[in-house]
């Protein structure tokens, strides 16, 4: 599952037979929604069988491996943790990094609780299938019956097959023996990689990656294992706040602007940025997913970020 | 040991999470600058992962046979190639490589 995230958004334009252009059905078949789902889930629970591999390969046994896709359930936080883990770090470095992962599982819990409207009792079970796929299906579908038919078959179908394939990866890394060699290392770096081109967007977005990479690599020869993960994780904030300052004066007059009603702290400019929860997930210009996978790998923006992200790290060397 | 409890942290700080987005009124997490942030964080630790991962070995940075892998995902990233064949490119490359003795 990791969080790569196919893009049912334009799955709608996928069924011919099923919905007329790009007009927003009123209502969904279910068959249609089931069929986004199936298309998700199927295609990035096979993945699960890398994270197997990638799990083995970095020392841990069979049942910690599938410890880890059963009761954490959200790719990148396991490669993060095994990665960090066959590095040598310190296991609740590592725990840290893989947590700050996942902490963006919270807003596409806070969009999908509105969307679900799910009784109290049932969100503790739902809170486990609440990922980037998850998220975009649901928030693909025009009315809450799909929302939730969506949400379900996705997760049920995501939950059961990264399970599956990530058992046989871990057994298959077993029998292979030294996964190094099959340039199983390999992968790890290459699903962030995937993971991370769809959301190298803006300016901001690559800044953010930019400096990430500097500290993450530069800090690697001097703090202990997992720490430099967490210090990169500082970028963040650290470019909204150089951001913010940049925008000081635009933000001066929005003040002024305040007393006449308008809303303070939102220039429009800034407000144009804000894509909340699915960064990943609500994006959708392409138009193949359910069929020819999964992937965060098919935005076509990607292009030229990930073609900067590339060089960037060859400067950084 | 340590692993399990690596293993369990992680665990329960996920679910956590995952289940704070589903209880939490509408409203407390939507301030502009949280999401914001909630945006980018994940940005910041992949790019670092994806570097770390591909140059890092133990405390040094070395160029290896992974570079390679990893640029070969990219450019399957830029031809729009599905998930699953972005990581088998970086894979095979990889062992390419370090067959050829790379």
């Amino acid at each position: 599952m990791a969080e790569q995230t196919a893009h049912p958004t334009s799955d709608p334009q996928q069924g011919p037979p099923l919905t007329t252009g790009t007009a927003q059905p009123l209502s969904k078949p279910d068959s249609a929604v089931v069929r986004d789902a199936l298309g998700v889930g199927i295609a990035v629970g096979l993945s699960g069988f890398a994270f197997g591999v990638t799990s083995a390969g970095a020392g841990l046994t069979l049942l910690q491996t599938c410890a880890l896709s059963l009761l954490v359930f959200t790719g990148a936080s396991q490669f993060a943790l095994v990665g960090a883990i066959a590095a040598g770090g310190n296991p609740l470095t590592a725990a840290a990094g893989a947590f700050f992962l996942g902490v963006r599982n919270a807003f596409y819990g806070l969009r999908l609780s509105q969307l679900l409207a799910l009784p109290k009792a049932v969100r503790p079970l739902a809170a486990h299938w609440v990922i980037d796929e998850t998220t975009a299906v649901a928030l693909a579908q025009p009315d809450r019956r799909s929302v939730r038919l969506g949400f379900t078959v996705t997760g049920l179908t995501l939950y059961v097959l990264w399970n599956l394939t990530t058992l046989l990866g871990a057994l298959g890394a077993e029998a292979i023996g030294d996964t190094n060699a099959w340039g199983l290392d390999a992968a790890g770096p290459a699903v962030f990689l995937a993971l991370l081109a769809p959301m190298l967007r803006t300016a901001t977005e690559r800044a953010v990656a930019g400096l990430a990479v500097l500290l993450g690599l530069g800090l690697l020869p001097v703090l202990p294992a997992g720490l430099p993960v967490l210090v990169a994780a500082l970028a963040a904030p650290a470019v909204l706040w150089l951001k913010g300052r940049s925008l000081d004066l635009a933000t001066e007059r929005f003040k002024r602007s305040e007393a006449d009603g308008g809303r303070s702290e939102r220039s429009p400019r800034h407000e144009a940025r804000i894509e909340p929860v699915s960064t990943t997930g609500t994006d959708h210009d392409t138009a193949a997913p359910a069929a020819s996978g999964t992937a965060s790998a098919e935005t076509p923006r990607t292009d030229p970020e990930t073609r900067r992200h590339d060089s960037q790290k060859g400067e950084d060397r | 040991m340590s692993i399990w409890i690596a293993i369990a942290a992680t665990a329960v700080g996920c679910y956590l999470v995952k289940l704070v987005g589903l209880l939490v009124p509408a409203g407390a997490l939507e301030r502009p600058l949280v999401q914001r942030l909630a945006a980018l964080l994940p940005v910041a630790l992949l790019a670092a992962l994806t570097a770390q991962q591909t140059f890092g070995a133990h405390d040094s940075l070395v160029i290896d046979a992974r570079a390679a892998g990893v640029a070969a995902a990219a450019l399957a990233l830029l031809l729009r190639a599905p998930f699953l064949v972005v990581v088998a490119a970086a894979v095979a490359v990889t062992a390419g490589v370090r067959a050829l003795g790379g």
